[in-house]
């Protein structure tokens, strides 16, 4: 980044929950760089057949919208209020109670009032009392009516790719109104003329043609799990298995393709393979669905579909029996809410049962796919797997619940349970601030990009403070979580808002404190670092190692 | 300036029931057309919405989990803020319909020196709310003495617990003391924020002071000398229940200002964000059980959708795979 970003002091001392303008209804908007997004490049969008492909940025002064583009969003509109309840309701319902104003991550860190969940709302709601109520046709602008002219199709754009989808307002709603929904179909609706953006669209293009979000062909794929197989026998002493496609498989292993060639996924990757290992789990990867990511949930309900299909497809040539899924947050919303609706029944394959400890997931019988800490926490119950937790004592643990997971699943202690069975050390931060009321890391839903740098350290602001505060308190040194996008962008956020404390994944701490027949002495951990207590001269030697990988 | 706006709408109607009464002589139009009117507007206009919300389609199973979902039996399961089962769903429903549980939830956030961010918690909101919507209900079945003869048997058991404190003649009940500073604070609450200010309507004011206008007018009647006649005002409603209705000359311009503003507010119901009184039934965040993975759920309009099929991705892809030994559905 050769400009200068704003400093952590003059982003917080900028804040100011006071509104500067007396009114909402004008819908002008400055694009001030780091707090927008790219637009999708044309030949994405003609790879998956959507409209009015072409090359534009959202600061030209024209967007090349289609001439009708007014009658197609208000006749998507349409469609849509029949289509989503949730929608039709939302947007009648809303009482401006403001109990939701201040609990969005990104009103927080910008202060921008049209950051207000509420107001996000109103921004597509003005436009539908303008057209569907007999009451805004009359009064207008006095009941919060307003023409959807361009200038508010910009407005939508910049604020809806501002809300990250991560549901903390419909916690605190009395009505449960959820801007989550809103701001989806408010996406879908400006989708249908073209606007969208580079970091949503070029992931599901990638998604669709080779299976993950990268666009890593299938042999690069098997490499970088091979890569991980040789990397952790460095670390173990042990070489284990790792199928891919492997046909007749019990289970099907999907998890976020960053797991596989990001960091610090990839130390979450070795500690799944050591675990398969150790419990000897009849398993395979997938190339082709080798992505439980879904880039389609902030595109649209057909995009999430499209790609969500390739895995109960992969499922059923495969013949396994049941799916495990790896530590992800947005592809856990769309496996627990949306997968079993959209592709299902999966009546091809048999319920889940653990092989290991004849554990029935119950809750998982119909939909078939168990998520990995219920998998895992119920290993350690039943005493099947012999952790040292002393492994992980250079690391003090908190825990951010990802926001899927949390609201849109209630995972709230599985992966609490598998930490504490892990780590000696592990310390919560303000109740305010995790499991349901858990912050977002800012950068979900497809806003995780470089160029919208300053509204990601803005949005992430809460999260970072809670983490500071038990950083500063406790000596926590740590962040774990069970979300690609989290391990993706909480580093930078953390660098920004609270230097020291590191990011990680649960079953890096799992696959640090396992204890595998066989293994040899270990000095590190799995990213190559010295365990508590390791003298010195090891250090030096494990340092080269990890420089090495 | 929506305020304001919102406060000449409540002058004007005021103007139109007193002019329309005193000056016109319009009794008949106020006590019995007009009432009747707004009667019919509220039920034929709620049931519409509910029958159009209802006509929307609930493609999805969105609950919004509050608490830990049923998975291990060594887990304890939220069952009211994560619901499982049909019960725990009409659990969570009634803490929310009857205790405005999640506006319980309330915190407000603070950026301190630092920066410092922290979560006070701020029932003020969730307390007013819940004193004004209580002090209305119970004020409306209240009124039920007026529309059946004898009182309905519940009736006299409210109006003893609200005037338990037996101040005054007539006694002051609790409810219209509540409801008008619930009301108050409401509005005053709107007004002191700069975010509340902001993202206030001239149909939030109006509703507030709709309502405020008929709490004020019902006790006037009944507390000062504006008093109407208590035996014309039980003759009218029972008229009108009975379809029987005739307008008593002497029940006084107060009772009509009263019954006109109750009017609008029947009417205006159903066009308005007070519809959240049936909406919030119907909310798919909160009304549907955590259950995804158990039970399916059938969106009514799915349609096929064009997929990337193994069969395409192996034809691409087939050369690298078989350079790589990965295994392969065809050879060629």
């Amino acid at each position: 980044m050769a400009e200068k970003m704003i400093t952590p002091e003059e982003l917080a001392g900028g804040i100011d929950y006071k509104p500067k303008k007396k009114t909402w209804l004008d819908p002008t908007v400055e694009f001030k760089k780091g707090t927008w997004n790219y637009a999708a490049p044309p030949q994405n969008l003609e790879y998956l057949d959507l409209p009015n492909p072409r090359k534009w940025s959202p600061i030209d002064e024209d967007w090349k919208l289609p001439d009708n583009w007014k009658e197609i969003i208000l006749e998507g509109l349409r469609v849509r209020i029949k289509r989503f309840r949730s929608l039709q309701l939302f947007m009648d319902i809303c009482v401006r109670c403001g109990a939701c104003a201040d609990k969005c991550h990104f009103f927080i860190g910008s202060g921008d009032p049209k950051n207000m969940p509420v107001l996000r709302a109103e921004l597509l709601r003005s436009v539908y009392r303008k057209d569907f109520t007999t009451a805004g046709k009359i009064m207008g602008k006095m009941v919060g009516a307003r023409e959807l002219t361009v200038d508010v199709l910009k407005e939508w754009f910049y604020y809806f790719y501002q809300c990250t989808e991560c549901r903390r307002c419909s916690v605190f709603c009395p009505y449960g109104i959820d801007t989550a929904e809103i701001t989806m179909i408010a996406r879908e609706l400006m989708n249908l003329v073209g606007i969208n953006i580079e970091w949503i669209c070029t992931p599901a293009a990638n998604c669709f043609r080779t299976g993950n979000h990268l666009g890593i062909q299938p042999h690069g794929f098997a490499d970088s799990i091979e890569f991980a197989v040789d990397e952790l026998e460095e670390l173990t002493g042990i070489k284990v298995d790792a199928p891919i496609n492997k046909k007749g498989a019990e289970i099907l292993f999907v998890a976020p393709s960053a797991d596989y060639f990001a960091s610090p996924h990839y130390y979450t990757l070795l500690g799944y393979l050591a675990l398969f290992h150790e419990i000897g789990l009849d398993y395979t990867w997938s190339a082709y669905a080798s992505e439980g990511g879904n880039f389609g949930l902030f595109h649209s309900h057909e995009m999430m579909k499209r790609l969500n299909a390739k895995i109960y497809a992969e499922a059923k040539r495969l013949g396994v029996k049941w799916i495990l899924g790896g530590e992800c947050g947005h592809m856990w919303r769309v496996i627990h809410q949306y997968m079993d609706t959209l592709n299902g029944p999966a009546d091809f394959l048999e319920e889940p049962v653990s092989p290991i400890t004849g554990t029935k997931f119950e809750n998982a019988k119909n939909t078939k796919m168990v998520h990995i800490m219920e998998f895992t926490s119920d290993l350690i119950r039943n005493n099947k797997l012999k952790l040292d937790k002393s492994r992980n004592d250079h690391w003090h643990p908190t825990f951010h619940d990802s926001c899927n997971p949390s609201r849109g699943m209630g995972l709230i202690e599985e992966p609490r349970y598998v930490i504490r069975a892990c780590c000696n050390q592990f310390t919560e931060m303000p109740e305010n601030t995790i499991k349901e009321q858990t912050f977002c890391c800012g950068s979900g839903a497809g806003l995780g990009t470089d160029e919208n740098m300053e509204m990601r350290f803005r949005g992430g602001l809460p999260r970072a403070n809670a983490t500071k505060f038990v950083h500063d308190c406790d000596g926590v040194n740590i962040l774990l979580c069970i979300c690609a996008i989290d391990k993706a962008t909480l580093p930078p956020l953390l660098e920004y808002w609270v230097p020291g404390v590191e990011v990680g994944g649960i079953h890096e701490m799992l696959g640090n404190a396992l204890i595998m027949k066989g293994e040899k002495e270990r000095t590190t951990d799995l990213r190559g670092e010295p365990l508590a207590g390791v003298e010195s001269e090891e250090e030096k030697t494990e340092e080269e190692v990890s420089e090495d990988a | 300036m929506s305020a304001l706006f919102a406060l000449l709408m409540i002058i004007i109607l005021l103007l139109i029931s007193i002019i329309g009464t005193e000056v016109l002589g319009l009794n008949y139009v106020f006590g019995v057309i007009i009432p009747y009117a707004a009667i019919a507007l509220f039920l034929v206009g709620f049931v519409y919405r509910i029958i159009r919300w209802a006509n929307s389609a609930v493609p999805f199973k969105i609950t919004t989990t509050c608490g830990q979902q049923k998975s291990h039996p060594w887990i304890k399961h939220s069952s009211l803020e994560a619901p499982h089962s049909t019960w725990g769903v009409i659990g969570r429903m009634a803490l929310e319909v009857l205790f405005f549980r999640s506006l319980f939830r309330n915190t407000k956030a603070d950026l301190k020196e630092g920066p410092r961010l922290v979560y006070g918690p701020s029932k003020w909101l969730w307390a007013a709310g819940l004193v004004f919507h209580w002090s209305f209900l119970i004020i409306l079945l209240r009124h039920f003495r007026f529309f059946a003869e004898p009182a309905p048997f519940f009736v006299s058991g409210l109006q003893s617990l609200d005037g338990f404190f037996q101040i005054g003649l007539p006694i002051f009940y609790i409810t219209s003391v509540a409801i008008v500073a619930a009301l108050a604070f409401l509005f005053v609450r709107r007004l002191n924020d700069p975010k509340l200010r902001y993202i206030s309507l001239g149909s939030d004011y109006f509703a507030l002071f709709l309502i405020l206008s008929i709490a004020i007018s019902g006790i006037l009647m009944r507390h000062t000398g504006l008093r109407a006649d208590i035996v014309d005002v039980k003759q009218l409603a029972m008229g009108l229940v009975s379809f029987h209705p005739n307008v008593p000359e002497s029940i006084g311009v107060m009772f009509f200002i009263h019954l006109f503003f109750v009017s609008v507010l029947f009417g205006y119901f159903p066009f308005s964000k007070l519809m959240h009184m049936g909406g919030i039934f119907m909310s798919p965040t909160r009304n549907m059980a955590n259950n995804n993975r158990e039970k399916r759920h059938v969106n009514p309009w799915d349609y096929p959708v064009k997929t990337h099929t193994y069969e395409e991705w192996e034809d691409e892809f087939r050369d690298v795979m078989k350079a790589a030994g990965m295994p392969l559905e065809k050879e060629k």
